[in-house]
């Protein structure tokens, strides 16, 4: 679909209230929205979410063989799909300008930061490696998609777990999954974003905000306050001062948001000791008006069989249309004895036996459809021939 | 009519979000003269979409199509994603369930309800609803059905496995029975959801 215009009044309002240090939701220019931080039933998958913007993030690994310039090394492969779901203008194909920045930022940030140690990834040198796929899935797109995505999938790879690989002497076998992740480097890496309109700064922007930007600042850092990489993007100069503004308010965000990111995997941690059901299902909150749950309700089933049996009794028999297969000639099926040729050509035994095995499935419905065919093709003739003279 | 993504259907483990979108504008070269345009889309978890989700997509368009009142929208498109959370069996009964909910939320018109049921028979010749992964595993055959609202017919059925005529008909009476539950659950959440509106 095609994305709707921001009409002028929008856009002045939206550039005015900025003016006047106000948001459309109410924040402060520096405040980043409610970030909620969940986990799915398998490891590796969680739910990221940034007031309405949704991110669902999975994370897989199978093994490979290694890239023949690095045989020491495992693969990272790293894909955001921008959903349908999350914008009507979002294509299913991946070509939007859009979806590539993203991925290639994404790969960016966590590629070239080594936060996940490639060489732990390898089994069997020049021969396994770990390839580790992460995939993003934008839910629900309202502003900001590179920062949820670039938290969503650093929170799915701490999450993950990688199965236990046992060797013996060629032979690799994957052994069941629960050992825990080991990086060595210290991986929260947080891509931070930072929009400007004019002249003022805006942390977080929402969909609408995002639209009247003029120019966009992006720092990932890691909670070293190490900055992993910036990109500055759109037709804005910035002046050394301010970019030293931003990487500090960076350093600030980066350090809650690693707070939180740990707080929820130990949340999550402690639940699956427990043993307590854990998935998307169980963080929907129940308490909510909008919320259903059922629980299991068995069926009743004590009629099912009389009625079953009524049912086939009543049914007519199936016609007796495919007869079985014979066998003339090693190499050769036969079913049924195929129908009459109706080309009108002068035409070999083999055509015959070919056709008889094309004809095998059809039987007393190919007929109709044979003889519906020659009256097209009859019907077909006298027009042409009507058109042509 | 833009319903956006918050109809989730868990089953037992197995979620799914859906989307619906429309009517909207149409491509040109998709549009239909005198119908509205379904494209239904099935995100996996892992990797792009393949002949596995486009078969699923297949039986849940047929079905939508068929309870959807198309002609009230002619020359638009309508648009159903449905993206699987986790997959523990009962996949395809999920994507159905959750995508009546969605269509049902977005207000499009339609003639009947319908519901998904997938049943399992397992070796020893039981009938089981609603599978896990595991049971689907170790049984015999494994058959979904979908189920319309008005007279409780099936709609569509997918079935992979071998088993006699008699099972089948008695997994689709179990179905039968298995659906009025998930209407009522349909029924339910409706009013719960509109309770503080109207």
């Amino acid at each position: 679909m095609k994305e709707t215009l921001l009409s002028n009044c929008e856009r002045d309002f939206l550039l005015q209230a900025i003016a006047e240090k106000k948001r459309l939701d109410g924040r402060q220019t520096y405040d980043y929205r409610k970030m909620k931080i969940t986990f799915g039933t398998d490891y590796g998958c969680c739910f990221v979410d940034l007031g309405k913007t949704r991110v669902m993030a999975q994370v897989s690994c199978e093994l490979v063989a290694p890239k023949e310039s690095r045989p020491n090394e495992g693969i990272m492969f790293f894909n955001i799909e921008l959903s349908p779901m999350a914008s009507p203008t979002f294509e299913q194909g991946r070509q939007s300008e859009l979806s590539v920045k993203l991925n290639r930022q994404l790969e960016r940030c966590l590629r070239n930061s080594k936060c996940i140690d490639t060489e732990s990834l390898c089994v069997v040198s020049g021969e396994k490696v770990w390839k580790i796929r992460v995939d993003v899935h934008v839910l629900n797109h309202d502003g900001n998609l590179m920062d949820v995505a670039s938290i969503a999938a650093i929170t799915a790879l701490c999450h993950f777990r990688r199965p236990d690989v046992s060797i013996q002497g060629d032979e690799v076998t994957v052994v069941s999954p629960k050992e825990k992740w080991d990086e060595r480097y210290p991986s929260s890496d947080h891509v931070f974003f930072l929009s400007f309109c004019r002249t003022y700064l805006l942390v977080d922007p929402c969909e609408r905000e995002e639209r009247v930007m003029d120019g966009l600042l992006m720092i990932a850092m890691n909670k070293h306050r190490e900055i992993c990489s910036i990109q500055s993007s759109g037709g804005i100069m910035l002046l050394k001062e301010q970019v030293m503004r931003c990487s500090k308010i960076a350093s600030v965000k980066v350090s809650e948001i690693t707070e939180l990111l740990i707080k929820a995997l130990e949340n999550d941690k402690k639940a699956r000791k427990e043993g307590g059901r854990c998935g998307f299902a169980e963080s929907m909150p129940q308490e909510r008006i909008t919320a259903l749950k059922f629980e299991e309700t068995s069926v009743e089933m004590t009629d099912v069989a009389e009625r079953a049996s009524d049912v086939v009794q009543g049914a007519e028999a199936p016609p007796l249309m495919v007869p079985s297969p014979v066998v003339p000639v090693p190499g050769v099926g036969q079913v049924g004895l195929g129908l009459q040729n109706t080309w009108g050509l002068e035409e070999e035994d083999d055509d015959e036996e070919e056709e008889a095995e094309e004809c095998a499935n059809r039987g007393e419905e190919g007929e109709e459809k044979v003889t519906k065919m020659e009256v097209e093709r009859h019907k077909k003739d006298a027009s042409r021939e009507g058109q042509f003279t | 009519k833009i319903s956006i993504p918050d109809i989730l259907t868990p089953a037992g483990d197995t979620s799914v979000l859906a989307a619906a979108y429309g009517p909207a504008e149409v491509k040109v070269s998709k549009e239909i003269y005198d119908r509205a345009t379904l494209d239904v889309l099935i995100q996996p978890k892992v990797g792009l979409p393949s002949v596995r989700e486009r078969a699923q997509e297949q039986c849940v368009r047929e079905t939508c199509e068929a309870s959807l009142l198309l002609s009230l929208h002619p020359r638009s498109s309508l648009t159903l994603i449905l993206q699987l959370i986790h997959d523990d069996g009962s996949i395809l009964s999920c994507f159905l369930n959750a995508a009546c909910m969605a269509l049902m939320d977005a207000g499009l018109p339609m003639s009947f309800l319908f519901c998904g049921v997938t049943c399992a028979i397992d070796v020893d010749g039981q009938i089981i609803t609603d599978p896990t992964a595991a049971q689907e595993k170790e049984s015999r055959a494994v058959m979904t059905f979908a189920i319309d609202s008005k007279e409780h017919k099936v709609m569509m059925s997918s079935t992979k496995g071998s088993f006699s005529v008699n099972e089948l008909q008695q997994c689709v009476a179990v179905s039968q029975k298995a659906s009025e539950k998930i209407f009522q659950f349909y029924r339910d959440s409706v009013k719960r959801r509109y309770s503080k509106i109207l």
